[in-house]
């Protein structure tokens, strides 16, 4: 059971690493335009105005 | 009307707007971000066709699609104008208003879903966490162990619960000091309860801590919560991109020179100019010029009026062929639009009393779960003596009978719902719209601009002279007036040629002129010509010689009408039609539909009077409108829809809008609403059913963590599932 002391924390810190992963991207406004994200992707021509 | 969008074009309650359009209006002409709706676009393609085409318009630098939003932005020099934009994107097949980035500014909605997706990621993140150290409790750790798990749980639930919470406490906190009970109350009481036991109990080393059941009722009801709160402020977000689709701007004359200003800097005595085409932005006496001018919203006429010096024009009129210089009487409160838009007020009152499905569920609820805790607890206390025992039960009496479920009973349903809808062209603006839309027995329609598209069709050209239909034709294409538009049209696709017609003048408010084979040609108004006004909407076509001929038109129906009357009288409901229209034009119409009950000739009042006689009369009554004097009707019935052509008073007290040109999906709408309000019941019934099921356990202290998370789990997901059949 030692082994406990090792994985709770470890899978606390990847669990919080997805928190702020995920705080960053609401930040970053990612969440903008998920239609046309996913839309965008499929396109032919290159993209030479990313959003920035 | 479509045509006359992106002209000048006031709003219900200019002073409303008057702050934030005076403010924003201060540095429109430098700003060079430019704001388009691109109603039509739905593909990959699309997003590539409309930046390609945008950047082709020279002195734009960038241009973005937002895909999710139907929107475009534009960065350019300060010269790009947006009609030049709209003008590229028509060109390249993509249908474009511009729109007033003023309006669109606001971004505390958005901070506000923003601030709670990030308190549902961080209960979602809390709630995993705890439950998977729940689980080695669950299965039988104790000692030692159990304390370890339940101390962890602690230090990762009480942070998350305080911090994700919030919106709960505050609103609880609200209802109480308003001497209230709303559903937060019983949240906040059992979070607080079941934490503050829990902490109890880990630090005795006791066997059942809550911290699992806190968390992931945090969880839910966020869930619940953001639903309703996204599916608010899409509709908040396309209502506010149809009020900045009219940019309320006129022209005013200062000494011999044209200034744009704001509808709200206008002060009576003002002289403005309206351009052919544009919306008269104020109440005013025409000063110089003649024209003809398009009353329909207003009053319903389908036939323009002719208008000269000293005829009297009021504001959310459309002035058709010639400018019209105006000197200005009244603005904003004052105008015959602001003053309709008070009959909407008092209107609305009585809708303010009805009690949604959810208002019910929670006025049952919350007293009976307080009442039912305190039982308990003061039962358990009799019972053992024990307070600790008795705060255990109390706590999960509440956490077994929080509203998870009731929570997303509602936000759930209605998000798919208005999805579907949204998706169908259809804006639903009032939570509460479906639940109402559901019960409606009586249809009442307005005529023009609703069931017809407001511009006319020529009917029997085929019966005109060859001569006469090419004169016409000509004639036709040199004026702007919506009656020529229509014709040259229509004798284009019979495939006739114009005929070779010189010297083309555009006689504003009497129609055109033109000389053919020596002679003067004409085609206006019947006074013009010298002939007698007919009944119905007419041109007359004058060759020079002979009576003059007239061309008749008719309303076109618009797309969809006939058969969306012919499903609603097949659903069984009572279809009227009601137009300030006369009388005869109003029953030929009605004839072509297949409506029986027709009112010709009503005043809004009138209107109004109909739809509140029906309601008294025990009718649940649907007002489909799109003029002012539709309004006050559209306020007072039970639910009501218009079209996004609609004036800006019609839509705004109208509960769901219609985004396309189509009217059919009404027919679809009611549909869904009624099958949306069959899945909220039944969703309440199924977090009745586990609530009846487990609260006995609760009571009789046998209720674990355990069977707990098990409840309130199985319960939200049964209740999201159910809401996603939703057809």
């Amino acid at each position: 059971m030692d082994v406990l002391g090792l994985l709770i924390p470890v899978s606390l810190f990847l669990g919080a690493v997805g928190l702020a992963a995920f705080w960053w991207m609401l930040r970053k406004g990612q969440f903008d335009d998920p239609d046309g994200d996913a839309h965008r992707i499929l396109r032919d021509d290159y993209d030479d105005h990313p959003k920035g | 009307m479509t045509a006359t969008f992106e002209h000048i074009r006031p709003s219900a309650c200019p002073a409303c707007n008057a702050a934030p359009a005076a403010a924003h209006l201060a540095d429109l002409p430098k700003q060079a971000a430019l704001m388009l709706s691109l109603p039509g676009i739905h593909c990959a393609g699309c997003i590539s066709g409309v930046e390609r085409a945008l950047l082709a318009v020279p002195g734009v630098t960038e241009a973005r699609v937002n895909l999710t939003l139907r929107r475009a932005a534009v960065q350019g020099a300060p010269d790009v104008t947006p009609a030049a934009l709209t003008d590229a994107l028509a060109r390249a097949g993509y249908e474009a208003h511009e729109l007033d980035a003023g309006v669109l500014a606001s971004t505390f909605a958005d901070r506000q879903g923003r601030d709670l997706l990030m308190r549902l990621a961080v209960a979602f993140f809390a709630m995993m966490n705890v439950m998977l150290l729940s689980v080695a409790v669950w299965s039988g750790a104790d000692g030692v162990t159990r304390d370890m798990m339940h101390w962890i749980s602690a230090a990762i639930a009480i942070p998350a619960v305080i911090f994700a919470g919030q919106p709960f406490y505050v609103s609880a906190w609200g209802a109480l000091k308003g001497r209230r009970l709303n559903m937060d109350v019983p949240i906040t009481l059992a979070i607080a309860l079941a934490v503050g036991t829990s902490l109890y109990e880990t630090i005795h080393s006791g066997h059942h801590a809550y911290f699992d059941a806190a968390i992931s009722l945090c969880t839910f009801l966020l869930a619940g919560r953001y639903l309703d709160h996204r599916t608010r402020a899409s509709a908040r977000s396309a209502a506010q991109e149809l009020a900045a689709l009219e940019v309320p701007r006129a022209l005013r004359i200062i000494d011999g020179r044209e200034e744009t200003v704001a509808v709200a800097a206008l002060a009576p005595g003002d002289i403005v100019r309206v351009k052919p085409g544009g919306r008269i932005p104020v109440d005013g006496v025409v000063q110089i010029g003649q024209s003809e001018i398009d009353r329909s919203l207003m009053t319903g006429e389908s036939l323009p009026v002719f208008a000269g010096i000293g005829t009297r024009v009021s504001a959310g009129e459309v002035n058709l062929t010639g400018p019209l210089t105006v000197e200005v009487t009244a603005v904003g409160r004052d105008t015959t639009l602001h003053r309709i838009a008070d009959l909407v007020a008092t209107a609305e009152a009585g809708r303010a009393n009805y009690n949604s499905l959810a208002d019910q569920a929670a006025k049952l609820y919350a007293p009976f779960v307080h009442i039912l805790s305190v039982v308990a607890a003061v039962g358990w206390w009799l019972y053992t003596q024990d307070m600790r025992i008795a705060l255990n039960i109390a706590a999960a009496v509440l956490i077994i009978t929080c509203p998870c479920a009731l929570g997303l009973a509602v936000p759930a349903v209605t998000t798919a719902a208005s999805g579907r809808l949204f998706r169908k062209g259809m804006l639903i603006k009032n939570g509460t719209a479906l639940e109402r839309l559901a019960e409606v027995d009586t249809v009442v329609f307005d005529k023009t601009g609703t069931l017809t598209d407001g511009a006319p069709l020529p009917i029997r050209l085929d019966a005109l002279p060859g001569d006469a239909a090419r004169v016409a034709l000509a004639l036709a294409q040199g004026s702007a007036h919506p009656l020529s538009v229509s014709l040259a049209k229509g004798l284009a696709d019979l495939g006739i040629r114009p005929a070779h017609v010189t010297d083309l003048v555009e006689v504003p408010g009497h129609g055109v002129e033109g000389r053919w084979q020596g002679r003067v040609v004409r085609l206006g108004r019947a006074a013009w010509l010298g002939a007698a006004a007919p009944a119905q909407t007419a041109s007359f076509l004058s060759l020079g010689e002979g009576p003059a001929i007239a061309i008749t038109f008719a309303d076109r129906l618009r797309d969809g009408a006939a058969d969306l009357v012919a499903a609603l009288q097949a659903q069984g409901k009572r279809v009227i039609l009601i137009s300030g229209d006369t009388k005869g034009a109003v029953i030929r119409f009605a004839q072509t539909i297949g409506i029986t009950e027709v009112i010709g000739e009503a005043l809004p009042q009138e209107k109004s009077a109909l739809v509140a006689d029906l309601a008294a009369q025990g009718a649940k009554v649907l007002m489909v409108g799109d003029g002012l004097n539709d309004t006050a009707a559209l306020a007072a019935a039970h639910v009501s829809i218009s079209p996004a052509s609609a004036l800006d008073a019609a839509r705004s007290a109208s509960d769901i809008v219609l985004m396309g040109k189509s009217i059919a999906p009404i027919a679809d709408a009611m549909r869904t609403a009624v099958s949306a309000r069959a899945r909220i019941r039944e969703n309440f019934t199924i977090a009745t059913v586990y609530n009846v099921l487990a609260v006995p356990l609760a009571v009789a202290g046998l209720c674990s963590p355990l069977i707990a998370a098990l409840a309130m789990s199985t319960s939200s997901i049964t209740v999201g599932l159910n809401a996603l059949r939703l057809r």
